[in-house]
């Protein structure tokens, strides 16, 4: 039997507390297009960074070889010597320079540490009709498409004579024309004897490129099938990658969803002119007083957006359709607009874009409604400080006193601030995004019972998710949302992973 | 001896826990002892300290509103020639258009508030550098002192109510305490020790009353002594030489004011989320370009008072006012704890670090040490000073 050109044997990695990898076994042949697929957090990103030495040796275990041989890889340059190339999601490129010189950065073509322009050009001309890119070399980066830029990442990894090239989800951003093209170059790059390694959503994709797919879920190897061999389907893809278990982690709810439409978006359209595509398009969708709704999809799927573009906080973004809030046409242009018509929103992302990390926790609770506590502009300290305590008791915030650094606090607790501070705003609907990323099962458990508690109340909840289990644990009614557009809607008792896939992945 | 001990240790775990915030008073405190030793007491006497803090007034308004604009991640070089410039126009506004200093002063404020939100237009508008911005405010205004100058030369100031405001002081009560000593600024001294010692007792059993950790009792009645004493002697020094000058009495309400809106009010809560965490701001309804123009109209109205109060104690306007003012701004708050990461940093720090800066320059002219060698020793202390609060505040994360 040939040797594969590489094989991962037992590769386990662990982080503070979570098992990224477990066991994963991974096995490519010379010349093949092979496909990585998974669910978020399914360990595709971590498995591939350790192959190209982001994580060093010695920080996992298990053994990578290359051609039948053992390898450990120290860092990127330990693995590019070897022949591997990575391309990753957020390109790599330095915009304000040309595109020869961004080909050949950090491998300048040189004597004596005197750049051959000449020598650079010629060879960058022959590498960009490699990967059939009509460009003039010299034009900058910045003035290139995403779709170009993929491409001129592409040459960057052939001028290095790569063997086994590796993309993450290289067509999440690009548009049908551009991802049409690139997995034409990948079959030809196959066929001149270039290994590729694709990790992508989108499974038809998948469906149309790949020699052989590897399947991974919760850190482990589910399957490999062999797309020669018929054993690729999108049924049997969708099986594999969802079959997670469901555990009974959802708090039971008694709540009345009323008829009452408290938000609604009609024919809701955002193009975004510096990415010169659509984040969304003809989005429709209602939000009942006292329901959770949920917003399934994939990342990258434009539901964050959606959240952003509602919220009003839109930079450059061209926007029509229209928001209805309370039975009234909105459209708010700050933040400051929608909290005052009584929206909140939870970002994903609460260390970059939720909380103040070097503020106490009052400071960070009270900062979204201090109006509330404040008499001709002067905060009432004793009532803010009345107002951060509840919200430690009733939400169990556990830090030693509310004038600790949020940046001390773990991940639970400082979305249990971010939650208290929205909370404080008093809103009619709140949206949260990813809300029990990357914080632990207890925590998960409380926010899950904050929730219920506060549809009970009467508010309404749109849930961003990309956790299906969730999805289905906490939501009255899901959308799936797909490409930038609602690919459907499924009332909670009708919905399943396999369905919610389907459509998630529906591009 | 137990109490004793645990004394010691109360007093070591206090300024272990807080020495960011007392290192600056300690820093101030050394230099002074310093040099009142190397100049045979000639630094410590009255007469050099009033002159000393009257120098520093208009560093340290400028040093209040730089810090407001480093927390918010930005830089502001024009100031130094705005204060010039805007001293330059209210020369001219006394001498030639011969206008009272009543109106002289409020005008230049605007003029300066103006000049700021100009300032702040391409960064809050364009997201252009600050640096860059200001970088041309700096030339622009440089450009505009020599033109209003370039006919007269120097403008001698003769309005004696204006140039008050550099030289003068406060009037003295008729009746006398201690013979030889301004009485009403030591009853002013004794006021504020009160005044002080109530606001702290206040403060502490609120925070006992939720709770909160405070500081031992012994290190808390250390704290009351020190800082009374500080006060204390202050005024007595003050009262020794002229008593509160009109610059002191200005330079303590701009604190004062800085001090209540950044500690007390919203828009000071606003200014320091958008410096710590803009995008969190933002998304917290706190609109980061309403806080830009804010902070940078500030920093325009101090830099117009700057201008008065230089040019008010040099009772003239010169070509060449204002020079290098931003510099020792940014030095000043750099020095007493500002950080360029943005959200971190308070006026009452900037304040200490524009005495500590100014010290050195007064201390050092009365050893007579050559003007090379100071600019060492300023340039050796504001390293000496950020290091030392780089690795303070990143032990005190990791504590």
């Amino acid at each position: 039997m040939e040797i594969p050109i590489l094989e991962m044997r037992q590769i386990t990695k662990e982080f503070p507390g979570v098992r990224a990898l477990d066991n994963v076994t991974f096995s490519v042949k010379r010349g093949e297009i092979h496909c990585l697929v998974g669910e978020n957090g399914a360990g595709k990103s971590t498995l591939m960074k350790v192959l190209s030495g982001v994580y060093p040796y010695g920080s996992y275990s298990g053994e990578i070889l290359i051609d039948g041989q053992p390898q450990r890889f120290f860092g990127i340059a330990d693995s590019e010597r070897v022949g591997i190339g990575i391309i990753y999601q957020e390109l790599a490129l330095v915009p304000e320079l040309t595109v020869y010189e961004n080909i050949f950065l950090g491998h300048e073509i040189s004597r004596n540490g005197v750049i051959d322009w000449n020598e650079t050009i010629r060879r960058a001309d022959e590498m960009l009709r490699k990967v059939r890119l009509d460009v003039n070399p010299a034009a900058k980066i910045r003035d290139l498409g995403v779709g170009k830029q993929q491409l001129v990442e592409i040459a960057k990894a052939l001028s290095r004579e790569v063997k086994i090239l590796i993309l993450d989800e290289p067509t999440a951003a690009l548009n049908e024309n551009d991802s049409e093209n690139l997995l034409n170059l990948l079959r030809e790059l196959r066929d001149h004897g270039v290994t590729c390694i694709l990790i992508s959503h989108k499974l038809k994709e998948v469906l149309s490129v790949a020699d052989t797919v590897t399947v991974l879920r919760d850190g482990k190897t589910v399957c490999t099938l062999d797309a020669h061999k018929g054993e690729v389907s999108e049924q049997a893809l969708i099986r594999n990658m969802v079959g997670r278990e469901i555990a009974n982690i959802y708090p039971p709810r008694n709540h009345q969803i009323s008829d009452e439409v408290m938000l609604e978006l009609r024919n809701w359209t955002v193009y975004s002119p510096e990415l010169g595509r659509y984040l969304l398009r003809d989005v429709n969708l209602q939000v009942r007083k006292g329901e959770i709704v949920g917003l399934a999809g994939l990342m990258g799927a434009g539901r964050t957006e959606l959240a952003l573009s509602l919220f009003g906080n839109a930079p450059g973004y061209r926007i029509s359709g229209e928001l209805w809030l309370k039975g009234r046409k909105r459209a708010f242009r700050h933040p400051r607009e929608a909290i005052a018509a009584g929206l909140a929103y939870v970002s994903e992302d609460r260390k970059a874009k939720g909380l103040v990390l070097i503020q106490d926790v009052r400071q960070n609770i009270t900062l979204a409604n201090l109006q509330a506590l404040a008499q001709n502009g002067v905060i009432n300290r004793n009532a803010e400080i009345q107002v951060a305590e509840g919200y430690r008791k009733s939400l169990n915030i556990k830090t030693p006193t509310i004038e600790q650094q949020v940046v001390n606090l773990s991940g639970g607790n400082q979305q249990k601030v971010c939650l208290g501070k929205w909370l404080f705003v008093r809103p009619d609907v709140l949206i949260l995004d990813e809300p029990t990323r990357g914080i632990d099962v207890g925590a998960k458990y409380e926010i899950y019972q904050l929730m219920n508690r506060l549809v009970e109340e009467g508010m309404s909840i749109i849930m961003i998710s990309s956790e299906l289990p969730e999805v289905l644990g906490m939501s009255d009614r899901i959308y799936v949302v797909s490409g930038g557009r609602i690919k459907g809607e499924l009332p909670v008792a009708a919905a399943t992973q396999e369905k919610i896939m389907e459509l998630a992945v529906d591009y | 001896m137990t109490t004793q001990a645990t004394f010691v240790t109360n007093l070591q775990r206090t300024l272990g826990q807080n020495i960011r915030q007392y290192g600056m008073f300690i820093a101030l405190f050394v230099i002074m002892i310093i040099f009142s030793i190397t100049t045979n007491g000639i630094f410590i006497s009255s007469r050099n300290l009033s002159n000393l803090i009257n120098q520093t007034g208009y560093i340290a308004v400028l040093a209040v509103g730089m810090t407001l604009v480093i927390v918010i991640r930005h830089i502001d070089l024009s100031v130094g020639f705005l204060a010039g410039f805007l001293g330059a126009v209210a020369a001219i506004a006394l001498r030639f258009w011969e206008l009272p200093t009543i109106v002289v002063v409020p005008m230049v404020l605007v003029l300066g508030g103006l000049a700021g939100l100009l300032t702040a237009f391409p960064v809050a508008e364009l997201k252009i550098p600050s640096f860059v911005a200001s970088l041309a405010g700096w030339l622009i205004y440089r450009g505009a002192l020599q033109l209003v100058t370039a006919g007269t030369g120097t403008i001698i100031i003769e309005d004696e109510t204006f140039n008050a405001i550099g030289n003068g002081f406060i009037p003295d009560v008729p009746f006398s305490i201690v013979p030889g000593y301004h009485t009403l600024t030591l009853l002013l001294g004794v006021l504020a020790i009160v005044a002080f010692i109530i606001s702290e007792i206040r403060s502490r059993n609120k925070k006992l009353a939720y709770n909160f950790e405070v500081l031992p009792t012994d290190m808390f009645l250390l704290k009351l002594i020190f800082i009374s004493t500080l006060i204390g002697l202050l005024a007595w020094i003050m009262a020794g030489y002229n008593g509160l000058s009109w610059t002191m009495v200005i330079v303590l309400a701009v604190v004062a004011i800085y001090h209540f809106i950044t500690t007390q009010t919203v828009l000071g809560r606003h200014i320091y989320a958008v410096g710590g965490n803009p995008e969190a701001a933002e998304l917290s309804g706190i609109s980061v370009k309403r806080i830009t123009y804010i902070v940078f109209a500030s920093m325009g109205v101090l830099s117009a008072l700057s201008g008065i109060l230089f040019a008010s104690r040099l009772r003239s306007a010169t070509t060449t006012a204002g020079t290098l003012f931003e510099l020792d701004a940014i030095a000043a708050a750099y020095i007493g704890g500002v950080s360029a990461a943005g959200g971190v940093g308070n006026v009452i720090g900037s304040i200490i670090g524009a005495l500590v800066y100014v010290s050195l320059t007064s201390g050092m002219n009365l050893m007579g040490i050559d003007i090379a060698y100071q600019y060492i020793v300023r340039g050796l202390v504001l390293v000496a000073a950020v290091v030392f609060d780089v690795t303070t505040r990143r032990r005190g994360r990791a504590g």
